[in-house]
């Protein structure tokens, strides 16, 4: 049996108003070298001076990862030349950093996945640093003709977040990554898209038959939690027959070929870097009083795996709905909401109609749920005419819909479009005898034994009922009639 | 008298008083560098149209309201001055002009002082005569055969030839002190975190303070009044009020405990250097200063720790000049060529020296062995201080073992580095420090004396140079 070994490299953009060392905005700005001043350009003579929301926004992911706290801390320099780097160092926690230890516990959702079940995966670290800016080239790296340099992104606050090599398969990775971005997004310190570069990960893998660690191989290049995923399932399936094969593994750093859902080996040789840090004499030690602490643990919500497994335990609501409700924090703000104003006896049927209906209201409209006008009034109104058996649950969806895009309550457009449930029983009888005499063979199966084709014989009916009757009494009335058959 | 040989003090008296005006003395003191400084170079640039500029605004305001109004100050070309070239003299930053002030020369503009030019200094500020300057020698007004010291010879040699009122230099080991010691003028160096460096081009940022020249501790005094203080934009200023310096002048020095360093008898000292201290101790004694001897065991340490902390801050200081943004840009095919193309050019041989030192200091496998060990060793040092403050208030040593040498008289790199000696140890433990003239040599080459104080008590070294000044009048 060959086992991975994975650990992840996690880089977070906070989203601080202004950069860590400077006054500058971090606001995307779309012309480059916009948002820089002497101190984000490295002109000669400047200094840094520490952004505090960003220590807050440390602390604060340090808390939620249940990390101890580090009262002292220090800046170092990490020194190498590159363009993007303007100062030649990245001012970076080294020795001491803001946080360490914590641990992330993934699962228990996806039942359907083997082995999913609650696991921790520990932290080692979580520490400051600045971004760099951007290199911009003409197509490949190696053909432009030129550099550019856009220091926008110099200077934007990082904290970076390192884990223990816990996790032991792609998808533990996956699930690892999209609750840490459902995390931050919580808290409110991160966007979290790593398709926006507000999170970036790296990986480093290895694989091993025996209880000996294999070699570890680095990738890079990840720029979406599928791309990991990908890349880790391709790396250790390369790795695996490497090993069968008696071959060696190299210890490198590769490149994740998002076209072709494979790694390569990096093509620019990367040199032994010796990084020189020393600490960095501008900046005096970040000194966190236990107070500062406990302010802003009053502040963290309740976190999404917390909400996930209540959402399964108290509302029985499906793994899937669960996960998706409380991972997204304005679902579940809305989900919680409307549970609270309907009951939680309704809790599963709320669930259904927000992850189908609504949420296929807002992949179309591309709106965000905050932003629709589907209030808890209306939901229960929506709710009582299903229960009241007014409407049935085919005519709810159409309901929603109206009533997203007219903004119209539920009653006032089931009582215009007469879309009422047909509830009188002789009304329905005569539907499901014309039914009936329409698909004789099914009738033959029924009576036959093959009882199931009863769901068809119900669609039919409905059909004909133009998704009007209600289904509860199709469903008897047919029954009825066919056991009459059989007599 | 001339306006140019007048104080910071009696020029602004005199403008208050509208006896002469602001225009009048900016353009004395042009005349001056007209005349002056094709022999001396002590300037790099002079700035004499927004100068002259200011003046006429000054000019015209009935609030006369600015302890340095209407004062022409030169300014190290080391420290950002809006608008104007800035080049650490050097090469690498030739041409470039700075977008911002830093935050001594804001103060100097808030307080209605004129920058009139930027000074001459050793690249960046990495020097003991301002030879190591890419740009050419400054000579010393004294005698022009010798140096002016460094690295702020140009600013030291632009007051003591009276081509500026006063000017601003920086001290990371010596450079402020050592030159004012051998152009026969005051010169400070204040405590670590008393004075922004926000604008200072970073040479050992852990050592690096800005600090007055000029011609008498008064001036010094109203200087570091301007320019001391807390800024937010450097977080290793102290939040800590700044007292008026001035009112220390006048208060005498009965009863103060003074310490002699043991430990510089380890050195060689020019003889007339150790008379010119005895005698100044004995000035001291007799206005009912108590003297002491002290001793700092670790002062001997002071140069190697030195010349491991400040070339290692430095290598990384230094490593912005890439030429990617601004200054020289070398060229080459790839990357790597093209930075070494850039800094081969544009750093001078002992820059590149202090860069290789440092680089590898911070090694890995040396970092311990080397940068560490300086760090423990410099925290000894600090703490000898503190302890002999236990027991005096200020002590009393040469700013330098010798008066000043010719040009090109120095040239193995640790006979220069000597040269600071007795000023290193007051920048790594950070405590203030002031030259005062004090007595020629017998070939009329000044010699400069030191009071050192304790770690923010700039008043107290003001107070007990101010008396030895005077006493050289008695
Ligand atoms: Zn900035």
């Amino acid at each position: 049996m060959y086992k991975p070994t994975i650990g992840l490299e996690i880089h977070i953009q906070l989203m601080t108003e202004t950069k860590i060392f400077c006054g500058c905005s971090t606001e995307f700005a779309r012309v480059p070298n916009t948002n820089i001043c002497p101190v984000c350009i490295g002109l000669p003579g400047a200094l840094p001076v520490l952004n505090e929301k960003v220590v807050e926004y440390g602390v604060k992911l340090g808390i939620a990862l249940k990390a101890s706290i580090n009262r002292f801390s220090s800046f170092y320099r990490k020194n190498y030349f590159y363009p993007d780097l303007p100062k030649g160092y990245q001012i970076t926690q080294y020795a001491i950093p803001i946080a360490k230890g914590g641990y992330l516990e993934i699962g228990p959702a996806h039942q359907n996945r083997a082995g999913s079940q609650k696991k921790k995966i520990r932290i080692e670290k979580a520490h400051i640093e600045e971004d760099s800016g951007k290199s911009i080239h003409m197509g490949d790296i190696t053909e432009s003709e030129f550099s550019l340099i856009d220091f926008n992104r110099s200077g934007i606050p990082l904290l970076e977040i390192v884990t223990l090599p816990d996790i032991e398969t792609p998808d533990e990775a996956y699930d690892f990554l999209i609750l840490l971005r459902s995390i931050v997004r919580y808290i409110g310190v991160s966007m979290g898209d790593m398709e926006k570069g507000a999170m970036r990960c790296d990986v480093n893998i290895s694989v091993s038959k025996d209880e000996t660690m294999g070699t570890k191989v680095e990738i890079k290049n990840l720029n979406s939690f599928r791309s990991v995923k990908r890349a880790l399932e391709y790396e250790i399936e390369r790795q695996i027959g490497a090993l069968k094969k008696g071959e060696r593994i190299v210890q490198e750093t590769r490149h994740f070929d998002e076209k072709e859902d494979t790694t390569k080996p990096m093509r620019t040789k990367e040199e032994l870097n010796d990084y020189r840090y020393f600490p960095e004499p501008d900046l005096p030690p970040l000194v966190i009083s236990d107070e500062f602490i406990e302010n802003i643990k009053n502040t963290i919500p309740e976190l999404p795996n917390t909400k996930e497994e209540r959402y399964i335990k108290e509302f029985e609501i499906s793994s899937d709905y669960a996960r998706t409700i409380a991972y997204h924090p304005k679902l579940a703000e809305y989900f919680e909401n409307i549970v609270k104003y309907v009951g939680i006896k309704m809790a599963k049927d709320v669930a259904n109609f927000i992850m189908v209906d609504l949420s296929a209201y807002l992949n179309e409209t591309k709106k965000e749920i905050d932003k629709i006008d589907f209030t808890k009034e209306k939901f229960k109104e929506l709710l009582d005419l299903i229960d009241n058996k007014t409407i049935s649950r085919n005519i709810a969806k159409e309901v929603i819909n109206e009533s997203l895009r007219t903004g119209k309550t539920p009653s006032e457009i089931v009582s215009k479009k007469g879309c009422t449930q047909i509830t009188d029983e002789d009304g329905i009888k005569k539907l499901v005898i014309e039914v009936l005499n329409e698909n004789e063979t099914q009738v033959k199966q029924y009576l036959s034994g093959e009882t199931k084709v009863i769901g068809f014989l119900v669609g039919q009916t409905m059909k004909k009922s133009k998704g009007k009757a209600n289904p509860e009494l199709v469903n008897r009335i047919l029954y009825n009639e066919l056991e009459n058959l059989r007599k | 008298m001339e306006i140019t040989e007048l104080t910071v003090k009696e020029i602004v008296e005199k403008i208050k008083k509208k006896e002469i005006g602001v225009k009048e003395t900016v353009l004395a003191y042009l005349k001056n560098i007209e005349d002056k400084d094709n022999n001396i170079k002590a300037f790099l640039s002079i700035n004499n149209e927004e100068a002259l500029i200011k003046a006429e605004e000054l000019d015209k305001e009935n609030e006369k309201n600015g302890q340095i109004f209407g004062i022409p100050v030169a300014i190290k070309d080391n420290i950002n001055v809006y608008g104007t070239e800035t080049t650490a003299g050097s090469k690498i930053l030739k041409g470039y002009i700075s977008p911002y002030d830093a935050t001594v020369v804001k103060k100097i503009k808030e307080q209605n002082g004129i920058t009139i030019g930027k000074t001459n200094c050793d690249e960046f500020a990495m020097g003991s005569s301002t030879e190591n300057s890419a740009f050419f020698n400054t000579k010393n007004p004294v005698n022009t055969d010798y140096v002016p010291g460094g690295s702020s010879g140009g600013s030291a040699a632009s007051v003591a030839a009276n081509e500026a009122a006063a000017a601003f230099g920086s001290d990371t080991g010596g450079s402020i002190r050592e030159p004012a010691g051998f152009c026969g003028i005051v010169g400070l160096k204040p405590t670590y975190g008393r004075v922004s460096r926000y604008g200072l081009i970073a040479f050992g940022s852990s050592l690096d303070v800005i600090g007055p020249l000029a011609k008498n501790v008064e001036d010094a005094a109203i200087l570091t009044n301007v320019i001391a203080g807390f800024d937010h934009k450097d977080e290793t200023t102290a939040n800590l009020p700044v007292e008026n310096y001035t009112d220390f002048l006048k208060r005498g020095i009965k009863g103060k405990k003074l310490g002699v360093i043991k430990e510089i008898n380890d050195f060689k000292i020019q003889d007339e250097v150790s008379i010119t201290l005895k005698e100044a101790i004995n000035k001291l004694e007799i206005q009912g200063c108590e003297i002491e001897e002290v001793s700092i065991p670790h002062l001997k340490y002071a140069l190697p720790t030195y010349y491991l902390v400040a070339p290692s801050e430095a290598s990384s200081n230094l490593s912005r000049f890439d030429g990617v943004r601004y200054g020289l840009q070398g060229c080459g095919d790839n990357l790597r060529d093209f930075y070494e193309d850039t800094r081969t050019k544009g750093f001078g041989r002992e820059v590149k020296r202090r860069i290789l030192i440092g680089t590898f200091a911070l090694s890995e496998g040396y970092f311990d062995e080397y940068y560490l060990k300086a760090s423990k060793v410099r925290r000894l040092i600090a703490m000898d201080f503190e302890k002999a403050f236990e027991k005096v208030d200020a002590l009393i040593l040469p700013t330098t073992a010798t008066t000043a040498f010719k040009f090109n008289e120095k040239k193995n790199p640790l006979e220069m580095y000597m040269s600071d000696i007795f000023t290193i140890p007051m920048n790594l433990a950070g405590i203030p420090a002031i030259s005062i003239p004090f007595g020629k040599d017998n070939k009329g080459l000044p010699i400069g004396i030191q009071i050192v104080g304790k770690w923010f008590e700039e008043g107290e070294i003001f107070q007990i140079s101010y008396a030895l000044e005077q006493s050289k009048e008695s």
